[in-house]
């Protein structure tokens, strides 16, 4: 099959669906690609670039789409206005699409994807599941984009994020607010922390706390019971109470830092308001708000999708092409997410897909097949944050291996109890000389427990021949019979002599010869 | 010489053996302790020989078809001669043995000690100078019964686990139905044997007849012990073998008063005793359960089965992994020993490291067929040792590994002991190598290893399988990488 990857026409979106890289590795699964002239220019990638990879460049953008079978974009289709035409009807009748879709915010476009009779994949559809990793072009695309709204406010912040202490004065760190602790959240935090900034952040899902610590951030409570998570590991709408209780931390927070990162989103709805004016107005002088959510409707009441604005003294960035401005990476990891999903499409290599509606992951990321819109798909099973079904199975495992007729304390004491019983009727049996004896052994034993306990593990085989050769001490107990006069204890003494002699120089000897060996 | 100086010289000796047990605590203060050993054992010897125990005195009489042929021996005479065929003969083993074969040497070792220590006891037994009565009379009885009973064991053991390892005789578990009432059968047979051997010593009767079957019996157990076991337990039975050889030299030293015999059994019997501790350890087993025989008895449910292709790679694209890769774990197991691939594995790891990559190695307790059989084998390729880490050593650090090769392994890197709690081997420490970027396997077959528990890891997306001889295949990937 023929997949064709078009010029991107979004307004600031320079990236591209495939790299030269991608292409090669698809079409090892047996498909031809191309790619409309200059697409990757965005992404710093030539149109020689591509070549050098085998692949065709297209200059017309009609003649792609109609030759296509397969079209991979990144934005969803829209209006082309040098063409003047919808991309949509680009899209031959049969073929399939995949891109970025958002099928829950744009039922004009579902609708017209379906009357085309097309087959559509959405990147944004992908299960969260951790077979489907791979191809979560979501979390690839937060993660740039986290990272780059660090480097965005620190463009508008005017201030040192690390603090310093020099000759001239102390700088004060600045602090940093993340709210949302996703993908693009943690990116958030991992880039301001190592940036030397002060990181706080909230999130309504009590699990991510683990993880917000573990990127060495502070994970501000919120003294109240209800969980946030939802399926497929995203947040849920909360309540009234509990988002009251929210609004109160952050205006609290809004007084503070310097820096505020929101990241909120709830799937398939209108990101929540979060930031409101009146905490916008609290904020410090010069202080910068980054909203990863501007495309939804924003987090915070006065950003402006695609601008940033000053009020109140605050810079608002609303920015919603953050992953286009790095492009090139952005465009290598959306790529190979692509190329990923392909993989799974074509399980027999042989460049025809296959939308297996009964694969979880390709069903979850198909939201039209053949012209029937199949959005929203039957609820994943598996969420993140629920691993405890496993755990009892494993537990009934233990359990049954470990039941026993007896009770625990008297198990854990029956050792101790036989062996003073067992010490106790030897000592009322044995006279004295062997009790003589009896206290070297026991206290060879324990020496040799000591000692043994320090030998390096890789010298073990070493352990066991010199062991070997010194447990032929036995020779001594042949050396002191041989000299009697009954001739069969002599000469069962004498073959026990050359039996432990053989151990005494072959294992001595074989130790040296494997000592010798170990060397630095 | 003086019996006191006797008794010092045997403290003396006890010390050294200490001493060189201790050594082995590392590498470099190892080869000294060994030195430390052959001294207590060169001091121990000379001064029983001094000790006016034996003496050239008496004199063997040895009398062929009648009165046909007499010649008669000094005991100095005979003492000499077998010490030097004795010696000779280790001497040659030593210093014959393939590395890869140390297993079976160290086993055949342990049957001899057995053998000797039957031997002492009989030659205790026959021998009519011992002038003892009552408890004390008893005792020493019950002792050269013992001693005995762990000497036959240990011998029988011994054999049994040489022919296993050196495949004289199948890996495989032999498992006799009723096995464990078998057992039962024979121990009682032996208790019942001593009851009757004390009474026959204490009546002047014929005792040579109940301390004969019970050395039959006890020879039958330790065949029938070491037959139930199957290969992979192979380090414990060893490291078990290796304690009751010491067990039966302190045995013996009961029966003849010897503090020295005892100390230094004792010692030995604590060191094997501990190796099988930490071999059962490190493959999640039960001590109980590996002498028992048999494999997987206690698990509960059905174990996963195992879906997936496995994705095949060749020398070529595998020295390409290499050349790519800054940090390399090599994993080696008995394959690596059978296809005798570690020379060409340093080679590798030699060229490797010029080229500044950072090499490791990862060893698993239970790799091989002894306790640090891996150790031995990489030591004979030249292999510095502070590039060998155990697996404690290295867990934790696979997420920084780009490239793990498995050699010849595929038990402990099964990540079924992990996850899977219906896996044979589940909760079996094992080594992550599926953390890493990438793992490369190299395995003749996808036949799956003794535990007979099919592998995860080779279906892993991460994983790549290099079918072949461990040595043809490293060959060639050495070759690729020389240029």
């Amino acid at each position: 099959m023929k997949i064709g990857i078009p010029k991107e026409i979004h307004q600031g979106e320079m990236r591209v669906a495939t790299t030269p890289e991608a292409a090669a590795q698809i079409m090892k699964l047996g498909f031809t690609v191309s790619v409309e002239s200059g697409a990757g220019l965005g992404a710093n990638i030539s149109d020689e670039a591509y070549k050098e990879a085998g692949v065709e460049i297209v200059t017309d953008t009609k003649t792609l789409w109609k030759q296509s079978d397969i079209i991979m974009k990144v934005r969803a289709p829209e209006h082309n206005l040098k063409l003047a035409l919808e991309e949509t009807d680009l899209l031959s009748s049969g073929a399939c699409l995949i891109s970025f879709i958002w099928p829950a915010q744009n039922e004009a476009l579902m609708q017209k994807l379906a009357a085309r009779h097309v087959t559509v994949l959405a990147m944004d559809s992908v299960p969260r599941m951790s077979r489907a990793q791979k191809l979560d072009a979501l979390s690839s695309m937060a993660n740039i984009a986290g990272y780059r709204a660090i480097v965005e406010a620190a463009q508008y912040f005017g201030r040192f994020f690390t603090g310093q202490i020099t000759a001239a004065g102390k700088i004060p760190p600045a602090k940093v607010l993340v709210i949302g602790a996703g993908v693009a959240g943690l990116a958030a935090i991992g880039t301001a922390k190592g940036m030397g900034a002060i990181v706080r952040s909230f999130d309504t899902r009590p699990e991510v706390k683990e993880q917000i610590e573990s990127m060495d951030a502070e994970f501000l409570m919120l003294d109240f019971k209800e969980e946030g998570g939802g399926t497929g590991g995203y947040a849920k709408t909360m309540s009234k109470e509990f988002i009251d209780a929210e609004m109160a931390l952050f205006a609290e927070q809004a007084k503070e830092v310097d820096i505020i990162v929101t990241t909120a989103l709830i799937p398939g709805r209108p990101a929540p308001k979060l930031i409101t004016a009146a905490m916008v107005e609290s904020m410090k002088p010069g202080s910068v708000i980054v909203d990863l959510a501007a495309e939804q409707g924003g987090n915070c009441e006065l950003t402006e999708k695609d601008q940033v604005v000053v009020k109140h003294d605050v810079t608002l960035i609303g920015y919603t092409n953050l992953p286009s401005r790095l492009a090139n990476q952005s465009s290598q990891l959306y790529a190979t997410n692509l190329r990923h999903l392909l993989t799974e499409l074509t399980p027999e290599k042989n460049g025809v897909i296959n939308v297996n509606m009964d694969d979880e992951v390709i069903r979850g990321t198909t939201v039209i097949k053949e012209g029937n819109i199949t959005w929203p798909p039957p609820a994943p099973k598996l969420s993140a944050a629920a691993p405890q079904t496993e755990a009892p199975a494993y537990q009934s495992v233990v359990e049954q291996q470990k039941k026993s007729f007896l009770p625990p304390a008297v198990k854990q004491l029956l050792p101790a109890l036989i062996a003073g019983l067992i010490l106790f009727s030897l000592g009322a049996v044995a006279p004295e000389s062997f009790m003589a004896h009896f206290t070297v052994f026991v206290l060879a034993c324990f020496v040799g427990y000591q000692v043994i306990w320090n030998v390096s593990h890789s010298l073990h085989t070493p352990l066991m021949s010199v062991t070997n050769a010194i447990s032929s001490i036995i020779v001594i107990g042949a050396l002191v019979q041989i000299s009697t006069t009954n001739s069969t204890v002599t000469i069962l003494a004498g073959v026990a002599i050359l039996l432990a002699s053989i151990n005494i120089v072959g294992g001595f000897l074989v130790t040296r010869r494997m000592l010798e060996m170990f060397r630095k | 010489m003086s019996h006191s100086l006797v008794t010092m010289s045997y403290i003396v000796a006890a010390i050294l053996f200490i001493l060189s047990l201790s050594g082995l605590s590392n590498q470099e203060s190892s080869r000294k302790g060994n030195y430390f050993g052959m001294l207590g054992m060169a001091i121990a010897i000379v001064a029983t020989i001094l000790g006016g125990s034996v003496s050239g005195k008496s004199a063997l009489e040895i009398t062929v078809f009648g009165t046909a042929l007499s010649g008669s021996f000094t005991v100095y005479g005979i003492l000499i001669v077998a010490l030097l065929i004795g010696g000779s003969i280790g001497a040659r083993a030593a210093l014959k043995v393939e590395m890869t074969q140390m297993p079976e040497l160290v086993a055949i070792m342990h049957s001899l000690v057995g053998m000797a220590a039957v031997l002492v006891g009989y030659a205790n037994f026959m021998d009519s100078t011992i002038t003892i009565t009552g408890v004390e009379k008893t005792i020493h009885e019950l002792e050269i019964y013992i001693g005995i009973l762990i000497g036959a064991v240990t011998f029988s053991g011994s054999v049994i686990a040489f022919g296993k390892l050196s495949e004289k005789i199948s890996g495989k578990p032999l498992l006799l139905p009723g096995r464990h009432w078998f057992n039962l059968g024979l121990l009682i047979a032996t208790v019942v044997l001593g009851s009757v051997f004390l009474q026959q010593t204490e009546l002047g009767g014929n005792a040579l007849i109940p301390l004969a079957i019970m050395t039959a019996i006890a020879l039958i157990f330790g065949v029938h012990m070491v037959m139930a076991i199957g290969g992979a337990d192979m380090p414990v039975v060893i490291s078990m073998l290796n304690s009751y050889s010491g067990w039966a030299a302190a045995a013996t030293g009961f029966m003849l008063s010897n503090d020295l015999l005892i100390v230094t059994g004792a010692l030995v019997g604590s060191s094997g005793a501990i190796l099988s501790y930490i071999m059962c350890r490190a493959m999640n087993r039960n001590f109980i359960s590996v002498i028992a025989g048999g494999f997987g008895s206690a698990s509960g449910g059905v174990a996963a089965a195992i879906e997936g292709d496995v994705q095949p790679i060749d020398a070529e694209e595998t020295a390409k992994l290499l050349q790519a890769a800054k940090n390399i774990m090599i994993i080696p197991g008995y394959g690596m020993a059978v296809a005798q691939a570690q020379h060409t594995v340093y080679e590798i790891t030699k060229l490797l490291r010029d080229k500044g990559k950072k090499v490791r190695f990862g060893i698993h307790p239970v790799a091989g067929r002894m306790p640090g059989h891996m150790n031995v084998l990489l030591a004979e390729a030249k292999v510095p040792y502070d590039i060998v880490f155990e697996m404690d050593e290295i867990n934790d650090d696979f997420a920084n590994v780009d490239v793990s090769i498995v050699i010849g392994a595929n038990d402990i890197v099964n990540p079924s002991a992990l996850n899977d709690p219906n896996s044979p081997i589940a909760g079996m420490p094992v080594i992550e190598c599926w953390k890493g970027e990438t793992t490369i396997v190299l395995k003749r077959s996808m036949a799956s290893g003794y535990a007979g528990v099919g592998n995860p890891l080779f279906v892993l997306e991460n994983t790549r399988m290099l079918f072949g001889d461990a040595n043809t295949t490293m060959q060639a990937v050495l070759k690729v990488l020389k240029g």
